[in-house]
C-alpha cells in the first residue's frame, strides 16, 4: 500500500493547490500548469532563436573537417570493409552495460531512503529486483559481451 | 479487498506492523501465478541462453516455453474454477483479477501456445522462419552464408514469453501505470521479433524500426494522457479517475484531454485506423509467426485494456467520447474494407482485414454493457484463433526465395494442393463472417450488443463494410480455386508437427466456436464483470 498511498498524498497536494488557486482566482485548476507552458515557450523561443541567429552572426570557414561525419575530429573506426562486412556494436555493448547498472542505481537510492518504512517486505523486493536485474548481466557475460577484442 | 486464498505474507506477522503503512501490501499468488511462471520461465530462458552451448539451445527453449505455457494454464485453469466471480483486485489494487481479465488470460495463453509452436518450427524453412545471427548487416556475404546455416536466435522464445506475460498483465492492470509499463513489457520484444526474419531482412529491419519509432510515439501519447489524467483526479488508479469523473467542478480538459491521448496510445496497439499505418508494412516484413503472434495476441491484449479502461474509469462521461470513438471505428472499418481491396500481398492483405476487424471490434467495445464486454472477448478469441491458422497457412506456400506472398503467385493452388487451399478458403470465410464458422458468431454477439445499446447506425455501417470485405477475401478463392497454377508458382511445403499443430488447433477452434458458441460464450457472459 506504501507506494500508491504515498503517490496519493503527493497527489491531493497537487490538487489541493490547484483548487486554492481556483478559489483564489476564479480560473481552472490548469493554472498550476502555467510555469510548465512558460518552460516550454521559453525552451522552444531559446531553440529557435540559436539555430535562425547562429547562421547570421557566426563566422563561415569551409574546410575539409566540415564534411567529416564527426567535426570533432575522430574518425568512427574501424570502418567496415567495403562491400560489407560488420559493422563494430562494442561500445553499444558498454552503452548497454552502462543502462543496466544505472538503473539498478536509480531504484536503490529510493529504497535506501525509504529502507526503515518498508521493512522485511521492501528489501525482498529489492532483493527480487537486484536478481532479476543481474539476469540480463550474466547474459551479456557469458555471450562474451565484455570481451573488447 | 475479497481475496479466495491470500498468501499474505509472513513477514507482515514478524514485524507487527498494520497492513497499509509501512507493511507489505497483500498479494494473491495463486491468482497471479500464471503470470509468474511466465515471465520466471522467460528469465531462466535468458539465463539458458547464456550457459547453454549453440545446439541445444534450440530444443531446450522450445521445451521450456512450452512447459512454460502449459504450467501457467493448469495454474489459470486450477485458480478459474476457484475463482470468485465477483473477481478480486491484488497488490495494492494494481491487477484486477476479475471474469474478463480471466477469460483473457485463457485467451492469451491458448494463442500464445499456437504461436511458440508456429515460431518453434523447423521443417518448413531449414532452421526456422528466424535470422541465425541477427547482428549480421543484410546483403553482405556473411548474411548470404548465414542464410545457408541451420541454426536461429534462440532468444526468440524467452523474448516471446516476455510479451505474453506483459498481454497477460495488461489486461489486468487496474491502474494507469501498470497499464504503462505491462504496454512497454508487451511492445519491446515485439519490436524486435519483427526484426529476425530470416529471409528478405532489410524488409524485416525496416518493419521493426517503423514499428518501435510509431510505438515510441503511441507510448509517449499514452503516457502524456496518463500525465493529465493523474492531475486531473490525483490518481492513477481506474477506480479514482471514475470516482473523480462522476462528479467534480474541475476542469474537463483535462479528463477529456488525457482520455484522448490515453485512447490513441491503446488504439495504436490495436491497430484501429487511423492509427494504423504501421500494420501493413510491420506484418508483411516480421517473420510470419510473429505476425501471427502479433495479430492474434497484441489484439486481445490492446482491446482488453480498452475494454477495462473505458467500462471502469470512463463509463459516466461516455456521452461526451463515445461519438469520437464511433468516428474511430467508422475510419477504420472503412479503411480496412477498402484499401484491403487494393493489396496484391497476402500479408498485407490480411493485415488490412485485421484493421477492419479492429474497427468491429470498437464497436463492440463501446457498447459498455456486460453483453458489449462479453461479446467484444468472444470476438477476440475467435479472431485470435483464426487469423493464427491463416498466417500458419501463408507460412507454407514458398518458392525458392522464401515464402509466396504475392497474389499472383497464389493462382490454382487448389489443383497443387487441395487440402492447404480448402483451410485457407475456411479461414477466409470465417474472417469474412460466414455462418457456422467463429467469425459469423463473433460479428452477430458484436453487432446484436451495438444494436442493444442504441448504435443500429454504425451496425448498418459494419455490415457494409463487412460486405466490402467480403470481396477480398472471396477473390482469394477464386484465385485459388479457378485460375490454372503458373509453370514456375510456388510449392506448398509439407508443415512439420509443429505447424500441422498451431494451424489444427486454429482451424478447430474456428470450427468448434462456429457451431457450438454456447462452449464459450456461457463463460464470456457469466461472473460479475470488472471489477476495481
Amino acid at each position: 500500500m506504501l507506494v500508491p498511498d504515498t503517490a496519493r498524498l503527493g497527489a491531493d497536494a497537487i490538487v489541493a493547490s490547484g483548487q486554492l488557486a481556483q478559489s483564489e482566482s476564479g480560473m481552472t485548476g490548469l493554472e498550476s500548469y502555467v510555469p510548465l507552458i512558460l518552460l516550454i515557450a521559453v525552451a522552444g523561443a531559446f531553440a529557435v532563436f540559436s539555430v535562425t541567429v547562429a547562421p547570421l552572426v557566426g563566422p563561415r570557414r569551409y574546410n575539409k573537417a566540415k564534411l567529416d561525419p564527426y567535426e570533432c575530429g575522430i574518425e568512427p573506426s574501424p570502418q567496415p570493409v567495403v562491400g560489407g562486412g560488420r559493422v563494430p556494436v562494442k561500445f553499444y555493448l558498454t552503452g548497454m552495460l552502462f543502462i543496466l547498472f544505472d538503473i539498478e542505481m536509480v531504484f536503490l537510492y529510493p529504497y535506501a531512503v525509504a529502507a526503515d518504512s518498508v521493512g522485511l517486505f521492501g528489501f525482498v523486493s529489492v532483493f527480487i529486483f537486484i536478481v532479476a536485474i543481474t539476469i540480463p548481466y550474466i547474459y551479456e557475460w557469458l555471450r562474451g559481451g565484455l570481451e573488447w577484442d | 479487498m475479497l481475496t479466495s486464498s491470500v498468501l499474505t505474507s509472513g513477514l507482515l506477522a514478524q514485524q507487527g506492523q498494520p497492513p497499509g503503512q509501512g507493511g507489505a501490501p497483500e498479494i494473491d499468488y495463486l491468482a497471479i501465478l500464471p503470470i509468474i511462471i511466465i515471465f520466471g520461465a522467460a528469465a531462466v530462458g535468458v539465463l539458458l541462453e547464456a550457459v547453454l552451448p549453440k545446439h541445444q539451445r534450440w530444443s531446450v527453449q522450445v521445451g521450456l516455453s512450452i512447459l512454460a505455457i502449459v504450467g501457467a494454464g493448469l495454474a489459470f485453469a486450477y485458480y478459474v474454477s476457484d475463482a470468485p466471480t465477483e473477481g478480486i483486485t491484488t497488490i495494492a489494487g494494481a491487477l484486477s483479477i476479475d471474469q474478463p481479465a480471466l477469460f483473457l488470460w485463457g485467451t492469451l495463453l491458448a494463442l500464445g501456445f499456437g504461436s511458440i509452436l508456429l515460431i518453434a518450427d523447423r521443417s518448413v524453412e531449414p532452421g526456422g522462419a528466424f535470422v541465425a545471427e541477427a547482428a549480421i548487416r543484410p546483403g553482405t556475404v556473411q548474411d548470404r552464408a548465414q542464410a545457408q546455416t541451420t541454426g536461429m536466435q534462440t532468444e526468440v522464445f524467452p523474448l516471446a514469453l516476455f510479451a505474453l506475460g506483459g498481454m497477460m498483465t495488461f489486461c489486468a492492470a487496474n491502474d494507469l501505470l501498470t497499464m504503462f509499463i505491462a504496454l512497454e513489457v508487451l511492445s519491446l520484444p515485439l519490436y524486435l521479433l519483427c526484426g529476425l526474419a530470416r529471409r528478405r531482412r532489410l524488409l524485416s529491419q525496416e518493419a521493426a524500426v517503423k514499428y518501435f519509432l510509431l510505438g515510441a510515439f503511441a507510448s509517449a501519447f499514452f503516457l502524456y494522457g496518463l500525465a493529465l489524467l493523474y492531475g486531473y483526479a490525483g490518481s492513477v488508479k481506474l477506480a479514482d479517475i471514475a470516482t473523480a469523473a462522476a462528479g467534480t467542478d474541475r476542469s474537463d480538459a483535462l479528463l477529456f484531454g488525457g482520455l484522448g491521448l490515453l485512447v490513441v496510445g491503446l488504439l495504436f496497439k490495436g491497430s484501429v485506423g487511423p492509427f494504423h499505418t504501421w500494420t501493413p508494412d510491420v506484418y508483411q516484413g516480421a517473420p510470419t509467426p510473429v505476425t501471427a503472434f502479433m495479430a492474434a495476441c497484441t489484439k486481445v491484449a490492446a482491446f482488453g485494456g480498452m475494454l477495462r479502461v473505458l467500462t471502469v474509469a470512463f463509463e459516466s462521461t461516455s456521452w461526451e467520447w463515445r461519438g469520437v470513438l464511433w468516428g474511430v471505428a467508422i475510419v477504420s472499418m472503412v479503411i480496412g474494407a477498402i484499401l484491403g481491396l487494393t493489396q496484391t500481398d497476402v500479408k498485407r492483405m490480411i493485415a488490412y482485414s485485421s484493421i477492419a476487424h479492429a474497427g468491429f471490434l470498437l464497436i463492440g467495445t463501446i457498447a459498455l454493457t456486460d453483453q458489449g464486454v462479453s461479446a467484444t472477448m468472444f470476438y477476440l478469441l475467435a479472431y485470435g484463433f483464426t487469423t493464427l491458422a491463416a498466417f500458419g497457412v501463408v507460412s507454407l506456400v514458398r518458392d525458392s526465395s522464401g515464402e509466396a506472398t504475392h497474389l499472383s503467385q497464389w493462382a490454382g493452388l487448389a489443383k497443387r494442393s487441395p487440402l492447404i487451399a480448402a483451410v485457407f478458403t475456411f479461414l477466409l470465410l470465417a474472417l469474412t463472417g460466414i455462418p457456422l464458422t467463429s467469425g459469423f458468431v463473433g460479428k452477430f454477439v458484436v453487432f446484436s450488443a451495438a444494436i442493444e445499446d442504441g448504435m443500429a447506425p454504425l451496425v448498418v455501417i459494419a455490415l457494409v463494410a463487412s460486405a466490402v470485405a467480403a470481396f477480398f477475401y472471396l477473390r482469394v478463392i477464386v484465385l485459388m480455386y479457378f485460375s490454372e497454377p503458373a509453370e514456375d508458382g510456388p510449392t506448398v511445403s509439407v508443415p512439420g508437427t509443429f505447424t500441422t499443430a498451431a494451424i489444427t488447433l486454429g482451424v478447430a477452434v474456428t470450427v468448434l466456436l462456429g457451431v457450438l458458441p454456447t462452449v464459450v460464450l456461457d463463460w464470456a457472459t457469466a461472473g460479475g464483470g470488472f471489477a476495481s
